[in-house]
């Protein structure tokens, strides 16, 4: 089959292959499974392990039109409920059927990053935000009319620049620049300045500066290069995390589309520290929407040799990136799961260790760093360390992306030196009356008002960029189920504690949101969160409790107004009226025991 | 030596198997020695029906699976100080709880009852009637462990527990030594 030979029947280019067959068939169906199995010399087993493990994979057909609404807790909040409806309507399927003349699918999908324009939808690869009921219904009809997605965004959308298309459809919403990121960034600068310099020295430089990772886990940067360095290999990979998926978090695709130069020369210099020949910017599937602009962007590089052989005319200074698409897995966000999944493989977390810097992808030295990182490295090198040292507080220095979303005036990207308070950066978002606000996204940390003195940095309030702000009417157990759910669904399934103890926990917070919760199950909240986080093997398990573990600790009462005490020591939460009232309708006769006014 | 006075105790068996009422008679001739400090009051074993006065320990085998279970186990927590659940059923809804699995159905009870009487492989049921003699108690709509319907003093894993594991916690129950369990007696692999 000619897609498999477009990838050389790579095993390890699976994830592309299907997406392709994807893109062409509407699904993966068992046949070509097969196919795609012999060609690559797999099990088809295996194949479909991967087709199966991906959310935008599909083993029933899907429609030509695939509609993908985003349904994070922000959407809901912003009117997703009515542009869904709109669309079911004009459609005529409900979300999550595909139409029977094959034309449109309707599926809900978790965040795709476009908080600070929610309600949004992804239509194939078009991405449309701010969505109300009119503009929902107004695009449903157009597409039923057989106007191609794309036309949706702009009328003349082939005519623009891939800048433009990205632009067209998402505002950035830069609203504060800093000095290292978003401001004026010279071209070329810390790259021309790194050809200068032994790879020891640019990893001396960028240690020097105190950079640690912006993903969220904040790995010191510099001794992550040292190590993957030091491995003596044939081949050392550098490998650029794209994958956000934490809900909230949408710093990354500002700066994809922004400063994508500035991203290819901080890997560009990672590679020239480690030595690496190779790199793979992992794009996550939500902003396929970037991929033509950031293939044109590394084609131009080519082009002006910045990358490819010679790099620079340096002599041995060879390096090449390749984007790897995703297909809507949180988890690959992980670095041992994105690792998998560029190898070809389902999205599962690695055992640690070894570590990735040690033997990652393809069992060779891997650098893992996240966009962002890259980007400061980049500028680090022009400017030196001392100039990002000086930024910051200690143990967090220099500037950090914060993407902010949710009820507040002015949602979107905000550059600023680490050490600022909650309570400085509500004031430039425009929200002093918020009720909660979410650091770190779903993983991260709850606060309550009396904690918004608190500092964003490392060492106190760590965020890899989400700050999700919440108004006094929402419900906090809402929102904490809305993310319980969520590492439900991205759980990958590994780890049962996180497999099955997630489901749990989602359920035990339904039961509070009824009124059906004992005090005693405050106390199974804690105890079961502490086993999930003991026991699983990756970020994602020993974290997912988070949203319940934080709001129990900011939020007490919102869990103690909600239980309901014994009397006589008999639960009053167990009610037997609605228990028996199935079978009361099945026997069709009432209870001898329970209902008092019973008389034969 | 003046004797104290006789602790009493009840037991009964609601959705279980009464595997773990054998599991008590397996603490064997200590029995003898177990009733030198208890008398028995309401339980399948004395086959008394109803309190003749309050109880200190009350002894619950099997979960909540219809509303007799549900009623009895009230009336045992309004006559007992000290409730146990002793097994997986009463601890978790064990075997019975298997129908709580029928979820993605929107007459779940029905299904079960369903498959159970009439459309099952094995079934050989002539009138394919539902049995729905009004003796019989109706059915909840899932199976609940104890601990759902009333407050649970203390838990005794097993299936069944075997009778050591039985007769060690009431005995420090009764002596007011019972400091949890030692972990070889709740390992079972």
């Amino acid at each position: 089959m000619e897609i498999c030979e477009t990838y050389a029947n790579d095993r390890h280019r699976m994830l592309d292959i299907l997406l392709d067959v994807q893109d062409r068939f509407r699904w993966i169906s068992p046949k070509v499974m097969e196919t795609v199995a012999r060609q690559t010399g797999l099990s088809r087993i295996e194949v479909e392990g991967v087709a199966s493990f991906y959310s935008f994979l599909s083993q029933t057909p899907k429609g030509r039109v695939t509609i993908r609404l985003c349904n994070d807790i922000v959407d809901r909040y912003a009117g997703l409920e009515e542009v869904a409806k709109a669309f079911e309507e004009v459609l005529g399927i409900k979300v999550g059927q595909t139409s029977n003349d094959g034309a449109f699918s309707l599926e809900y999908t978790p965040c795709i990053g476009m908080c600070d324009q929610a309600p949004a939808a992804m239509v194939n690869d078009v991405v449309l935000t701010k969505l109300t009921a009119e503009t929902a219904r107004s695009a449903a009809e157009a597409l039923k009319a057989g106007t191609s997605p794309s036309k949706l965004v702009n009328e003349r959308f082939d005519d623009l620049t891939a800048h433009e298309q990205a632009t067209r459809m998402v505002d950035n919403n830069i609203r504060h620049a800093g000095e290292v990121l978003l401001g004026p960034v010279p071209e070329e600068a810390g790259l021309g300045k790194a050809v200068g310099l032994t790879p020891t020295q640019i990893i001396t430089t960028v240690e020097n500066s105190g950079l640690r990772g912006c993903g969220g886990a904040g790995f010191t940067t510099g001794r992550k290069w040292r190590f993957a360095a030091s491995e003596k290999a044939e081949k050392t990979f550098v490998l650029c995390n794209a994958d956000e998926g934490e809900p909230g978090t949408f710093k990354d695709r500002v700066l994809l589309t922004e400063r994508p130069h500035l991203l290819f020369e901080g890997m560009t210099i990672a590679a020239r520290a480690v030595g690496a020949k190779e790199g793979i910017l992992y794009l996550r599937g939500e902003y396929v929407y970037l991929r033509k602009l950031l293939e044109g962007v590394l084609a131009e590089r080519r082009r002006r040799g910045l990358l490819g052989k010679d790099i620079l005319g340096v002599a041995g200074f060879d390096f090449d990136i390749r984007i790897q698409l995703g297909a809507g897995a949180y988890i690959c966000g992980e670095e041992g799961a994105l690792i998998s999944s560029c190898e070809g493989l389902p999205g599962e977390p690695k055992t640690r260790p070894p570590f990735p810097v040690n033997r990652g992808y393809l069992g060779y030295p891997t650098v893992v760093n996240n966009v962002e990182t890259f980007c400061h490295a980049a500028r680090i090198l022009d400017r030196g360390a001392e100039w990002f040292h000086a930024m910051g507080t200690e143990g967090s220095h220099g500037t950090k992306l914060l993407s902010v979303c949710g009820d507040c005036l002015n949602p979107g990207i905000y550059e600023l030196p680490y050490g600022h308070t909650v309570w400085e950066l509500l004031e430039m978002v425009g929200d002093e009356d918020a009720a909660a606000v979410q650091v770190g996204g779903p993983s991260g940390t709850m606060i309550a008002r009396d904690s918004f003195h608190r500092r964003l940095t490392f060492d106190d309030l760590a965020t890899g960029g989400a700050v999700i702000v919440f108004s006094g009417e929402r419900n906090i157990l809402e929102i904490v189920e809305y993310y319980m759910s969520f590492f439900v669904h991205e759980s990958c399934g590994y780890c049962t504690p996180c497999r099955v103890g997630n489901v749990f926990l989602q359920k035990a917070i339904q039961k509070f949101r009824k009124g059906l919760a004992n005090a005693e199950d405050i106390e199974y909240l804690k105890e079961l969160s502490g086993t999930i986080i003991e026991t699983s093997r990756c970020g994602l398990g020993m974290t997912s409790p988070n949203p319940i573990l934080t709001t129990l600790k900011n939020f007490p009462l919102v869990y103690s107004a909600m239980t309901k005490p014994s009397k006589d020591r008999i639960r009053a939460t167990f009610d037997i009226q609605s228990a028996i009232d199935d079978a009361r309708r099945i026997a069709k006769r009432r209870s001898y025991i329970f209902d008092k006014d019973f008389s034969q | 030596m003046t004797e104290l006075p006789k602790a009493r105790i009840a037991t009964a068996s609601l959705a279980g198997c009464f595997g773990c009422h054998m599991a008590i008679l397996d603490i064997d001739e200590r029995l003898i020695e177990l009733m030198k400090l208890v008398e028995v009051d309401r339980s399948p074993l004395t086959d008394i029906k109803r309190f003749t006065k309050r109880c200190d320990i009350g002894i619950i085998e099997g979960g909540c699976c219809n509303e007799e279970n549900v009623h009895v186990l009230h009336d045992f927590r309004r006559n007992c100080d000290i409730l146990i659940s002793i097994g997986q059923c009463a601890i978790m809804g064990g075997l019975p709880a298997m129908r709580n699995a029928i979820m993605h159905s929107d007459a779940p009870l029905r299904e079960c009852l369903e498959e159970a009487y009439i459309t099952g492989r094995y079934i050989r049921n002539t009138t394919h009637d539902i049995p729905n003699d009004p003796a019989l108690p109706l059915l909840l709509d899932e199976v609940y462990p104890c601990s759902d319907v009333v407050e649970i003093d203390y838990q005794i894993p097993g299936c069944a527990p075997t009778g050591d594991i039985i007769f060690e916690t009431l005995a420090k129950l009764l002596t007011g030594k019972f400091r949890g369990f030692e972990r070889e007696m709740i390992k079972f692999d």
